[in-house]
Order: structure tokens, then C-alpha cells, then sequence
């Protein structure tokens, strides 16, 4: 038996201080299979995978790896012996280039020691290639988004040559096509017998590209199943332990006025002549595929980013929106889809977190009310369902899925009328993700205005009321109605095969 | 594993309180290197040479927790002192009100260095380099080397008086009424949250809606604030104000700070830890007056001591990753 893995890991427990995040848990591998693991947000998925790739070093239980057992004490080890990861919370350093990071500390050297630049930039090239990335292997990764840095650890972790990827939520932020190639790549490293670990909340996905999946609920192990063996409904109920009653649970409004409305926006290169509105008690969802321009426009519009020319009206009213502080002023929000850098202090606690962005609703006589503090972070907490030992917890030690949901929580709390979601279930276990759903529903029924980018097309679909598409900086369409559409109608604006002058 | 978490915790507990344990342990090795060190008259005499570097530190621990560095803290003191001193004595004009604008010139070089960094975009180091330098330049224009001395008994009380009915400096008092200032400020103010929000995260601070101009701005401004304030209790203290006066004294704010637990990343700290940083110097410069060591070999020893926690901050950061 033992012989057929690659890898087991037996009765691992991983404590940190308030949380018992694995209880004796058990995970194998065989070479050339994809393993999926799954569970709800917390579940310990990460905790277990960071043990393997030697970045977790305090734990208890037994790891055999190609027959001998081995103590996982640093990644550079664990990746000597053909283990590598792609980690949840993307790790690449932000001022240097894409190839700069792929070579990070393994440059290609000449003939005299120095780094072979050319060779470098080449090499990484090819990788980004050999994963159908148009990625420059020469932009600095500060200049991309979240579903590009996804693709360029993707290329540093295959660049490895590893015996077993871990790929802890390589999708989340990525759309159709790049998810795609990823599957293509997934397919050939199989026949090369690399075994992989694969993460993520997308249940679809998990049985198009699975083998066997493993379920883990509140650090514990519940079950190993085969792929072809169940179903998306089987697997929830394993996940939470209950039946999920709808995916997208829907609300009918009836829209009032155009609360938010933007005519030929224009920014350089990347926006060209964008124009939409937005109705009190709607949900627009906004589509496209990576690199289309929605995370731009929606910046632009809460003042993150600025613009050449165009017009930005709230209630008919043209304002001028020069910085986020102008933004909030106007009560636009926007959820940010860089949790990590653009959307959490890190260092800051649960609570701490959720009031930024509008400390006033924590006023009192004296300066800030902790008290109030309190009060309306475990509020917003119990309505998210974060997970977490307590308020006064640092985000930083909080699962990817919790820490989007601090995120979310933050700017429920800021009391705005526009509110912006830009891949707001990035990371999001498939119950949450409904709650989310219930909250934008109800905010709708509020009158308020609802705008979600979302690289999932089933959740664009399931959510919005109303639905642009995007194609290269421009608007290819607008959904006036979002009945009985299907994800290759909407596909084919996205892809710029059919554009519409509007 | 019940073990290890209990060690997870005391290492947590032990992070915070290293400025206590240090400060501790320095106690008992100078008790046994000095005879004289444990006495409540040394007590005093250490915390009375504390308070100019408490205070300066105090501005400085500010403007470290946004992330940044005011290098100019030093020269900003000395060219407060100058006005201060040369509106008093050769003016004439009332203590009061000039000390008043000492304050204002040392705000004024705050708004300065602020404005350099959060809307221009000049590195810390570099933009306070160049307000050291002119404020410097500026107080050895106005008094050249003299020193301007012949304060008002009122004044220098402040410096050097105790309060009435006590043996209690009043400069320890003022001290710590500005540490309970800064601390409320930076503890239930907004603007302390955001001094600290825009340390942990610049952008993540400014996609929140918080104007970092402004706020990063007001970090610098409480620094020169803090300095020209400084300035008050040096003058009345020496009963002199000199143009050379604070020369290097921006170190020791910096070391204080960061003993005491804050970042140099940004971030991190409380003021109370700064105070702590503070009084570890001083006992330190204490002990090293008492064991007769030359003023220039006790500058050898403490730049020793500022480039070790200075590292220590760089090893803490790198262990925190
Ligand atoms: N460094 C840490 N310190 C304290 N608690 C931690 C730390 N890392 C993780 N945890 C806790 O351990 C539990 C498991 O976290 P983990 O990141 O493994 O979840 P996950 O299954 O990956 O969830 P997600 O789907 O949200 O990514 C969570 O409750 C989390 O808060
Ligand atoms: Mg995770």
C-alpha cells in the first residue's frame, strides 16, 4: 500500500494560541493524481499545507514522504526534496519584475558569476509561455492585478521542478481563461506523475479537475472521496454539515433612480470611453476577463486612481471625485480585490479593521468609544460569520476566507449608499458566499446601489440584476435583463468575438 | 502541545515587556557597579536628565509609528531655543509669548518637513536631513556662537524649579503631562488610529478614504512641535540657549523609540514603551557617569548601543515575516 503514495501525513495537530487548528488529521498523495482539499473558510487547509511546504514548523504527527519520514522544519528544504507551493496570500515582492520574482534567489548566472539578465528574462518567458500567460515578463508586480501575480506564482512554483504543487487557491481571482490554461497545465504535469494539492471554493472546478477529494471541517478530518463518485451537493453537505439551500438566493426590487452614473470615461490605454449607470436597489455585475479594465474603472471611480477625461454624476449631479476621501464623502465604497495590500493593516486587529473606515460610528464625548468598538465589530462579525478567537485577534492570523470577510465587514460599516464589490467571494467558502449574497440582497431592498466585479461568471449570473461587459477597456455590452441568459452568451462579449456599439 | 502554546503565549507576553526586563536588569547591574545608583536622589537626578530626550523622543516615536523618520528634531530644538532666547533676552519680550513662537517655528518646520514627505514624496530620511540643515543654518545665522543667557526666575522654573510644597521637578511633571497627551491623542483620537493604520499599510489606509497627506503631515508637525517644545525646558533648565545645542540629540530620540518597542517599519509602539526607551538611555549615560567614563568613550558606547537596537528591530521585523 504504502508504496502507491508519494506522501502521508498522519494525526497532524497544529495549535496556535486560542485555536486548535488541526486535530489529528490525515492527508495523502499519490504521484500523478490531483487531490483536492476542501473545506469551509478555517477549516485548516492552509495550516495543514504550510506544515508540508516547511513554513508551519510547530507541529505534532508523522509526514512519510517517497517512503522515509521526514520533519518539514524550512520551505528551501522541502523544496529540495521536490515540494513546492503556491501559497493562499500571494508573496511576491512588489518592486521587482515579474522574472526578478520567478529567479528570486536562484538567478541564472555567466560564465564570471554575475546575473545572466538576458537568460533570466528569457527563461521566464518561456514559463509564462508554457501557462499561456501574456504577462511582460518584465512589469514589476506592483503594476498588476490580483489574477495576474496568481499567474506568475503559478509560473515560480512549476518552475521548480517539484514532485508535488501545492496550490492553495490558485483560481480565486482568476477568470475562465486563465483558469483554462491552468487546468491544461494541471493535465500535462499529471502525465509527468507530479502529484498535485489543490485548494479552492470553486466547486465546479474541484470535480472537473479532481481525482480525490479531502474534507476537512472545524480541523478535523471528515472523509476522502472520489471525484467521479459524488456530486457538488454531496461535498457541501461534507463541508458544513448541513444541505445548502439555495446557491444564489434572489430578491426582486423594483430599481428607483440612477444613483451613480459615469459618461465616456476615459483613461489612457486602458479605459476607453466607459459609460454605465447604476439604479437605487439594483445589483450590476460587471464581467470580463482579466486585464479588461473593470478593477480600473472601478477605481477610478472611488478616486483611487485619476483620469483623463469623462463624467461622474450622483443623482444627476455632476461631482468631482479627486481622492478616496472625496469618494467616501459622495458614500461610494469600494471593496478592494487585494485584501492583503489594498484592503487590510495587517498588524491591526479584527476590530480595528472594521472600523477604519469610519471611525465616527465609534465616536463618543471622549474620543473613540471602545466600548461601541466592541459592540459593532462582533455585530458585524457574527452577521459575516468570522471566524476568530476574538476581536481583539490580528487579521494577520486570520484564514484568507475571514480576512476577506473583515474586509467585507469594514465597509458594510461605512454606511455608503454606492458600494462597490470587486471580487467579493474571492476566498470565500460556498456558505459564506450565500450569506454574502443575502447581505448585497438586502442592501438592495435598502435603495442602495450595487455594483459586483466578479471573475465567476455562474456568480455574475446568479447575483446581478442588470450586467456590463467589458473587453480591452471598453463597455461590449450591456445585459438590461438578466433572464435566461447563458455563460456563453455573455462569453462572447468578453472575449471581444462580438462587440455591440452602444 | 498544551506546553508549547503556554510558550507561544509567554513569548508574545515577553516581546512586550523586553524594555521592562531591560530597564530592570540595567537597575541591578548599576546598583552593584555603584553604590550611590539605587538612592531616591539619583532617582530624581536620572529622570531630571531624562527629560529633554523624553520629550524629543516622544515627537520622534510619533512620526516612527507612520513609518517615517524626522532627523531634524535636534536643530529644529536648538533654532527654537535661539528665537526663544533671543526675543526673551534681547528683545524683551515676555517668556510667555515667546515661547509661543518658538513653538510656532518649530511647527512651521514640522509642516515643512510633512508637506516635503506626504505630497512631494521625499524620502524621511532625506527631507529631514534638509530642514536639519537649515534650521541649524538658520539658528547659527540669527545668534552665531554666542550664548544667550539671563533668563527670568519664572522661566527658568520651569527647567529647573520643583513644584510647590514638593521636592517634584516640575520638568518631570511637564514631561509626563505630554506623554498623557500624546497618549490619549494616539489612543483615542482618530487621528492616532491612522497614524498607526498608515504605518501598518500606506495604501490600504488611503483606499479606506483617510487622507495621508493630512495625516502624515500632523505626524511631523507634533514632532517639531515636541522639539521646539523641548527647546523651553532645555533653555530654562541651563538657563542658556545655544545655536549648537541638541547636536546629535535626534539619535538618542531614535534609539529611545525604537528600545521601547516601535518599528522603524511603522506600525508598531506606544508611547509608554518610548518613555521606558528613554529612561533606559538615561540610566545608562547615569551609570556611565558614575563608573567615570570620559564623555567621548561614553559616545563610542552609546552609538554601540543605538546600532544594537536598531538591529534588534531589523532581526524582530525579519522573525515577524
Ligand atoms: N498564525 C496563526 N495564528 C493564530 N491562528 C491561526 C494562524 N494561522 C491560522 N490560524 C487559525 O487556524 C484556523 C485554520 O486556518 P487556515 O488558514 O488553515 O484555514 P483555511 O482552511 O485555509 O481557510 P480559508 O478557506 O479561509 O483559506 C483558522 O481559525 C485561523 O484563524
Ligand atoms: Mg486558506
Amino acid at each position: 500500500m504504502t508504496d502507491n503514495f508519494i506522501l502521508q501525513m498522519n494525526d497532524i495537530t497544529v495549535q496556535f494560541p486560542g485555536v486548535l487548528a488541526l486535530d489529528r488529521v490525515r492527508f495523502d498523495l499519490k504521484p500523478g493524481e490531483v487531490h483536492v482539499l476542501l473545506g469551509e473558510n478555517g477549516a485548516g487547509k492552509s495550516t495543514i499545507m504550510k506544515v508540508l511546504a516547511g513554513v508551519n514548523t510547530v507541529y505534532e504527527g508523522k509526514i512519510i514522504y517517497k517512503g522515509k519520514e521526514i520533519t518539514a522544519r524550512n520551505i528551501q528544504e522541502q523544496r529540495e526534496r521536490g515540494i513546492s507551493i503556491i501559497f493562499q496570500e500571494m508573496n511576491l515582492l512588489k518592486n521587482l519584475t515579474v522574472a526578478e520574482n520567478i529567479f528570486l534567489g536562484r538567478q541564472p548566472l555567466n560564465s564570471i558569476g554575475n546575473i545572466d539578465w538576458k537568460k533570466m528574462y528569457h527563461d521566464a518567458r518561456t514559463l509564462l509561455n508554457s501557462i499561456d500567460s501574456d504577462i511582460p515578463e518584465n512589469a514589476l508586480i506592483s503594476s498588476l492585478s490580483v489574477g495576474q501575480m496568481q499567474m506568475v506564482e503559478i509560473a515560480k512554483a512549476i518552475s521548480f521542478k517539484s514532485d508535488a504543487i501545492i496550490m492553495d487557491e490558485p483560481t480565486s481571482a482568476l477568470t475562465a481563461k486563465e483558469v483554462d490554461s491552468l487546468f491544461r497545465l494541471i493535465n500535462k504535469l499529471k502525465t509527468e506523475k507530479v502529484a498535485i494539492i489543490y485548494i479552492s471554493h470553486r466547486l465546479e472546478e474541484i470535480l472537473e479537475i479532481g481525482d480525490r477529494i479531502t474534507v476537512f471541517r472545524d480541523g478535523k478530518y471528515i472523509e476522502t472521496v472520489k471525484a467521479e463518485d459524488t456530486t457538488i451537493d454531496k461535498l457541501i453537505k461534507l463541508m458544513v454539515g448541513r444541505d445548502l439551500s439555495e446557491q444564489y438566493p434572489r430578491v426582486k426590487c423594483s430599481p428607483g433612480e440612477k444613483l451613480l452614473e459615469v459618461k465616456n470615461l476615459t483613461k489612457g490605454k486602458h479605459l476607453k470611453d466607459i459609460s454605465f449607470f447604476v439604479r437605487q436597489g439594483e445589483i450590476v455585475g460587471f464581467y470580463g476577463l482579466m486585464g479588461s479594465g473593470r478593477t480600473e474603472t472601478m477605481r477610478v471611480i472611488f478616486g483611487a486612481d485619476s483620469y483623463n477625461s469623462g463624467e461622474i454624476l450622483i443623482l444627476g449631479q455632476s461631482v468631482k471625485i479627486k481622492n478616496c476621501k472625496d469618494a467616501k464623502k459622495n458614500k461610494i465604497a469600494l471593496l478592494n480585490e487585494d485584501r492583503k495590500n489594498h484592503g487590510l493593516i495587517l498588524a491591526f486587529s479584527v476590530k480595528e479593521n472594521i472600523v477604519l473606515a469610519n471611525l465616527d460610528s465609534v465616536m463618543g464625548p471622549m474620543g473613540l468609544n471602545f466600548t461601541k468598538e466592541e459592540i459593532i465589530s462582533n455585530n458585524l462579525s457574527n452577521i459575516m460569520s468570522i471566524k476568530t478567537p476574538s476581536m481583539k485577534q490580528k487579521v494577520n492570523f486570520l484564514s484568507g476566507g475571514n480576512q476577506q470577510k473583515v474586509v467585507i465587514a469594514k465597509w458594510l460599516n461605512s454606511d455608503s449608499d454606492i458600494i462597490i464589490f470587486d471580487e467579493p467571494t474571492r476566498g470565500i467558502d460556498v456558505g459564506a458566499k450565500v450569506e454574502i449574497y443575502k447581505i448585497m440582497n438586502k442592501l438592495k431592498g435598502e435603495g442602495k446601489a450595487i455594483i459586483m466585479v466578479s471573475s465567476e461568471l455562474p456568480e455574475t449570473l446568479g447575483v446581478a440584476d442588470r450586467i456590463y461587459v467589458m473587453h480591452e477597456g471598453r463597455i461590449t455590452k450591456c445585459f438590461s435583463e438578466n433572464i435566461g441568459l447563458t455563460e456563453d452568451e455573455v462569453m462572447k462579449f468578453a472575449t471581444g468575438i462580438t462587440t455591440e456599439v452602444l | 502541545m498544551n506546553i508549547r502554546t503556554l510558550m507561544n503565549i509567554r513569548k508574545i507576553d515577553f516581546a512586550n515587556m523586553t524594555p521592562v526586563i531591560v530597564l530592570v536588569l540595567l537597575c541591578i547591574i548599576m546598583s552593584f557597579l555603584s553604590p550611590v545608583f539605587f538612592s531616591y536622589a539619583n532617582f530624581v537626578n536620572v529622570l531630571q536628565q531624562v527629560t529633554v530626550n523624553a520629550v524629543l523622543a516622544l515627537g520622534m516615536s510619533v512620526v516612527i509609528f507612520t513609518g517615517g523618520i524626522d532627523l531634524s528634531v535636534g536643530a529644529v530644538l536648538a533654532l527654537s531655543g535661539i528665537v526663544l532666547g533671543t526675543m526673551t533676552v534681547n528683545i524683551g519680550v515676555s517668556p510667555v509669548i515667546s515661547s509661543i513662537c518658538a513653538i510656532f517655528v518649530g511647527a512651521i518646520a514640522g509642516l515643512t518637513s510633512g508637506l516635503l514627505v506626504s505630497k512631494f514624496r521625499l524620502q524621511p530620511m532625506i527631507a529631514t536631513l534638509g530642514i536639519m540643515s537649515i534650521a541649524r543654518g538658520a539658528a547659527l545665522t540669527i545668534a552665531g556662537g554666542r550664548t544667550i543667557t539671563g533668563y527670568s526666575r519664572g522661566f527658568r522654573w520651569i527647567g529647573s524649579g520643583s513644584i510647590p510644597g514638593t521636592e517634584i521637578p516640575v520638568q518631570i511633571v511637564f514631561m509626563l503631562l505630554l506623554y498623557l497627551l500624546m497618549f490619549y491623542l494616539l489612543k483615542y483620537r482618530k487621528v492616532g488610529r491612522y497614524i498607526y493604520s498608515i504605518g501598518g499599510n500606506e495604501e490600504a489606509t488611503r483606499l479606506s478614504g483617510i487622507s495621508i497627506t493630512q495625516y502624515k503631515t500632523i505626524a511631523y508637525v507634533i514632532s517639531g512641535i515636541m522639539a521646539s517644545i523641548d527647546s523651553i525646558i532645555l533653555v530654562s533648565k541651563l538657563n542658556s540657549a545655544q545655536s549648537i545645542a541638541g547636536e546629535g540629540y535626534e539619535l538618542d530620540a531614535i534609539a529611545s523609540s525604537v528600545i521601547g518597542g516601535a518599528s522603524l517599519l511603522g506600525g508598531f509602539g506606544s508611547v509608554w514603551g518610548t518613555l521606558l526607551g528613554a529612561i533606559i538611555m538615561g540610566v545608562i549615560r547615569n551609570g556611565l557617569n558614575l563608573m567615570n567614563i570620559s564623555s567621548n568613550l561614553q559616545r563610542l558606547i552609546i552609538g554601540v548601543i543605538i546600532l544594537a537596537a536598531v538591529l534588534l528591530d531589523t532581526l524582530r521585523n525579519r522573525i515577524k515575516q
